[in-house]
């Protein structure tokens, strides 16, 4: 159980990302946030591994707060949080499998993965992650020389090297084509629900929202406005999310 | 009807065109108050023409029986440049780190490293050998010292430039995944940053290379003091040989490091 506890951020310029926030997610379900940019949505997942810091409240995890949590034991709680990014964040002058490999930093010993050495286990889990993302054959291939869907692939294999409780997935397909980004979302459904990994996935499109979520999340200023099964989610409910006609666009065109 | 155009068409700002005045007007007068205070004349220069002309006929023909006189302190030359390149390296890339923003475990920490090499890198190499001789007494160790010196404050801060560039997407991957400072640095800087690390070292080598040369002139060893020797001795035929041989390994180190460079981005 995820449990987020009156969560609020405020950056140092003043704005107020988070205005609030509670939410209880149980183990294993596949979670979609929806929203405008600047709603929140990323401050949101980034409160969870914090890598951003609330102001008050806190978020837990198996009723471990990691909001308290400090230095070592961060890192440790950490390292069973993957996570995934719109831009892949992966180091591109290296080879794909030390970008795997580098997702068991937060479990292997310091000082031998500081010179580049792991355990047989660890590269064992990284060569099978690349196999779970359907590109093993690439492994000693440098990080740049792949396409951006497969470089997103690396990403969701080096996050699923930790062996992951949690998976948060920061528009993890908004710089793909659209088939490319819904077999990367088949994946990551399918991978989550095999292992049973509680996700948090911010997503732009509606249509996917609606097909790979078990719940979807709307937020709007900081502030959940939405909250349940994909079928709830109406047009309407969008709309709303949004602040405005989803086709507006279209009515323009059509004049 | 078409109206020509008016007088009255809009005059850029003032601004801009006084400080152009100024900045235009402050570097005249600073050239010309240098030039004076310097004695830099023209007539004298050109009066000097035959004095060239005599110096560097006293070159000819170059003697080469010096030769193996010179391979010794060459070496040595190169050596010294090379140590003083390699411990300079050592010594920089752990303050590279600390004097980061973006990896700098301690802000303090960091300014202190920063100011500290902002005054270190303000003496000339030339001159902490002039020093060093007068501590470690003559010798090319002096003047490797003053190498290293010269390496790490100018790699640290070129280096911190270059780490403070880097993409910080992979760091905060890294970060997420749990990764410690140093698990960090090793898995998320130094890949982006090994590259151009490594140019930059080779540019600070052939910089070092001609400084060495040169270092012999306060008595810190190699291949300067030898050229201050002849010509203290008017033996210009010798000190011929020895230009063109320094001449020589410079132009070959220096296109080999500059070949090895554009293979690294």
């Amino acid at each position: 159980m995820l449990i987020i506890d009156r969560v609020e951020v405020v950056y140092p310029n003043g704005f107020k990302a988070l205005k609030g926030i509670s939410l209880e997610i149980p183990t294993g379900q596949f979670v979609v946030i929806v929203g405008l940019s600047g709603a929140g949505k990323s401050t949101l997942i980034r409160t969870i591994n914090n890598l951003v810091v609330p102001v008050s409240g806190q978020v837990s995890i198996d009723g471990q707060s990691i909001t308290q949590a400090q230095g070592s034991q961060l890192r440790q709680m950490r390292s069973q949080i993957g996570m995934i990014f719109q831009t892949y964040n992966l180091v591109k002058r290296t080879t794909v499998l030390r970008n795997v490999l580098s997702g068991r930093l937060g479990s292997a010993p310091a000082l031998p993965s500081l010179v580049g050495l792991f355990s047989r286990e660890d590269l064992l889990v990284a060569h099978a992650c690349l196999q779970r993302v359907g590109i093993p054959e690439k492994a000693f291939v440098r990080a740049d020389a792949l396409s951006g869907g497969q470089q997103q692939r690396v990403g969701i294999a080096r996050a699923l090297a930790q062996q992951p409780r949690v998976m948060l997935a920061d528009e993890p397909v908004a710089s793909l084509d659209p088939p490319t980004a819904n077999s990367v979302m088949a994946d990551l459904k399918r991978i989550a629900q095999e292992d049973g990994i509680t996700t948090l996935v911010n997503l732009h499109f509606i249509d996917m929202a609606r097909d790979y979520a078990d719940r979807i999340i709307g937020m709007r200023d900081g502030e959940v406005v939405f909250d349940g099964p994909p079928e709830q989610a109406t047009d309407q409910v969008f709309t709303n999310i949004y602040g405005r006609s989803i086709d507006t666009a279209k009515d323009l065109i059509a004049g | 009807m078409m109206t020509p155009p008016h007088r009255s068409f809009p005059q850029p700002p003032l601004k801009p065109r006084l400080q152009a005045v100024v900045s235009w007007g402050s570097f005249g007068v600073l050239l010309l108050y240098s030039a004076w205070s310097t004695g830099f004349s023209f007539p004298v220069l050109v009066q000097g023409i035959p004095d060239f002309v005599r110096f560097f006929g006293n070159m000819w023909p170059p003697d080469w029986r010096a030769l193996p006189e010179i391979i010794t302190p060459l070496v040595e030359t190169l050596q010294t440049a090379y140590l003083g390149t390699v411990f300079g390296t050592l010594l920089a890339l752990p303050l590279i780190f600390l004097s980061s923003r973006n990896t700098t475990p301690n802000g303090p920490l960091m300014w202190l490293v920063r100011g500290w090499l902002t005054v270190v890198r303000s003496v000339p190499d030339l001159l902490y050998a002039a020093v060093l001789v007068g501590i470690l007494s003559f010798g090319p160790l002096p003047g490797m010292i003053a190498l290293v010196i010269f390496t790490t404050s100018v790699l640290a801060k070129l280096g911190s430039e270059t780490v403070e560039a880097i993409d910080p997407g992979p760091l905060e991957a890294l970060q997420a995944v749990g990764a410690n400072r140093l698990q960090q640095i090793v898995y998320g800087v130094i890949p982006q940053v090994s590259a151009t690390l490594t140019s930059y070292v080779l540019y600070i080598f052939e910089i070092n290379v001609r400084a060495s040369t040169v270092l012999g002139f306060v008595g810190a060893g190699g291949i300067g003091q030898l050229l201050r020797r002849y010509l203290s001795f008017f033996d210009y035929q010798g000190t011929a040989v020895l230009l063109l041989i320094v001449f020589g390994v410079v132009l070959i180190i220096d296109s080999l490091s500059a070949y090895l460079r554009t293979k690294l981005i």
